[in-house]
């Protein structure tokens, strides 16, 4: 494709021109921030960046296969949705969700109880109700996705 | 038929200047060709600037792997030099969000990492649910969050134009969500500007209601575009749905922006949001970046939506 060639040629011909002619004043606007003082949201882009701190690393929670599950009140989660929609469960079972879809979910409770790591494809998360109650849940990636337990005495 | 042999499309003419070759830049500005002969005109360079121009980028999920698209990181890296070859240097970059597809560590080192490739004086980011997967977003904040307000939200000023950047990925029910500590924000930020302040607004989840059976909505966003009604140009920036759309309520003109990732289907067609493997060769028709462009005194801004093929 030459004309693209050409094209990409002009472009870096510009760049390298805007580089080496004192630009004329006001060209080029320049930011100011509104937010806390001193630091800047974002980050510096490649022309003139100061080199960045390296992320933080947090702990990498992992979410996979564990043993098998060792009762049977497993929710299977597939084409985003929760299946069973409403699951029953005695106080002080464990429940276990299995990933069958190829996008990313979790399992977070509507009262903040608990809450899965992501969870890739395949992937599992269990959690052990130690009271009773009904429990909403819902994926926090694809939050329409919603399902509830019960948990009885 | 009326034919008009001689009337060039704007497309033609694009494609007949590109040929003029090494000494020609060409910036589209509010739909007219304007070139720039290097070394000649300096004054005429100047004035054919638009007042502000930047480049946004979105959906980069990082550490995505599926047959939708085998090499993400690989069709980012197309999107970074889609923006270096745009002829200009933007004003800056904007990513609105899912920059990661898990929220990991190594996933925010890697997206972070590649964005230092992009030729632009700053990149400015917001969050998408994936970067806030299972932790309200502090991963995502450690990575990019420095010098934002609250959970991550921040405004600027640049060329009189006024941007605010929000977080709507956080504390999901169903929809997007901002809640009270950034509409309170968003309501103090802009109580001092006059009305014909243009104002961008970027967010991740839509701040119109595009489909909100799959979350294509922010439940609060209403009480926002409020506070910018008393406004002569507002426009609001997403990402989240993966393809180019745009909608116009009043004042306020949405667009939402395409990914660099994998397509989403359209609205409800289907039963889920799942990423679509598209036939082979077509992926790159599906995937690219926007250009965007304000000339000082216009209402409307300028936007040129360029695939990666």
């Amino acid at each position: 494709m030459p004309e693209r060639v050409v094209l990409l040629a002009a472009a870096v011909a510009v760049v390298v021109l805007a580089g080496c002619s004192s630009p004329p004043s006001g060209t080029s606007p320049s930011a100011t921030l509104a937010t806390v003082s001193g630091a800047t949201p974002g980050m510096p882009g490649m022309s003139g960046m100061p080199s960045m701190p390296n992320a933080q690393a947090g702990t990498s929670a992992s979410v996979t296969a564990p043993a098998a599950p060792v009762t049977g009140d497993a929710v299977s989660i597939d084409n985003f949705a929760f299946v069973p929609a409403t699951l029953t469960v005695r106080v002080g079972s464990t429940v276990t969700w299995t990933n069958h879809d190829e996008e990313p979910h979790t399992i977070a409770a509507s009262d903040g109880s608990f809450h899965s790591p992501g969870m890739g494809s395949q992937a599992t998360y269990s959690h052990t109700f130690p009271t009773a109650g009904k429990f909403d849940y819902i994926c926090s990636i694809h939050p329409f996705m919603h399902a509830t337990v019960v948990v009885t005495q | 038929m009326t034919d008009a042999p001689h009337t060039m499309s704007r497309r033609q003419l694009i494609r007949h200047s590109a040929w003029f070759g090494a000494a020609v830049g060409l910036a589209v500005v509010g739909g007219e060709v304007i070139s720039h002969v290097a070394g000649t005109a300096e004054a005429a360079r100047v004035q054919g600037r638009p007042t502000l121009r930047f480049a946004q980028v979105s959906d980069s999920h990082i550490g995505f792997s599926g047959k939708a698209n085998p090499n993400v990181a690989g069709s980012f890296d197309q999107a970074i030099d889609r923006i270096n070859s745009l002829g200009y240097v933007p004003d800056f970059v904007i990513h609105t969000g899912d920059l990661t597809h898990l929220s990991t560590p190594e996933q925010f080192d890697q997206v972070k990492q590649m964005l230092t490739g992009l030729r632009a004086p700053h990149v400015f980011t917001v969050p998408g649910e994936h970067d806030s997967v299972d932790d309200a977003g502090q991963k995502y904040r450690s990575a990019f969050g420095a010098g934002t307000r609250g959970d991550g939200w921040y405004s600027f000023d640049i060329a009189g134009v006024h941007v605010i950047a929000l977080v709507n990925t956080l504390n999901l029910k169903k929809l997007g969500h901002l809640g009270v500590e950034q509409l309170e924000f968003v309501a103090k930020d802009v109580a001092a500007l006059p009305d014909d302040t243009p104002i961008i607004v970027f967010s991740h989840i839509p701040l119109f209601a595009m489909y909100p059976d799959w979350g294509w909505a922010t439940d609060d966003a209403a009480q926002t575009l409020s506070y910018l009604r008393r406004f002569s140009s507002v426009t609001c920036l997403n990402g989240h749905v993966h393809q180019v759309f745009s909608k116009t309520e009043g004042n306020v003109t949405f667009y939402s922006g395409t990914t660099t990732a994998y397509p989403l289907p359209r609205p409800g067609d289907g039963p889920a949001p799942k990423p679509v493997t598209l036939p082979a060769g077509k992926l790159h028709d599906a995937l690219g970046i926007r250009e965007v462009s304000y000339i000082r005194g216009q209402n409307a801004l300028a936007l040129k939506e360029r695939t990666l093929q």
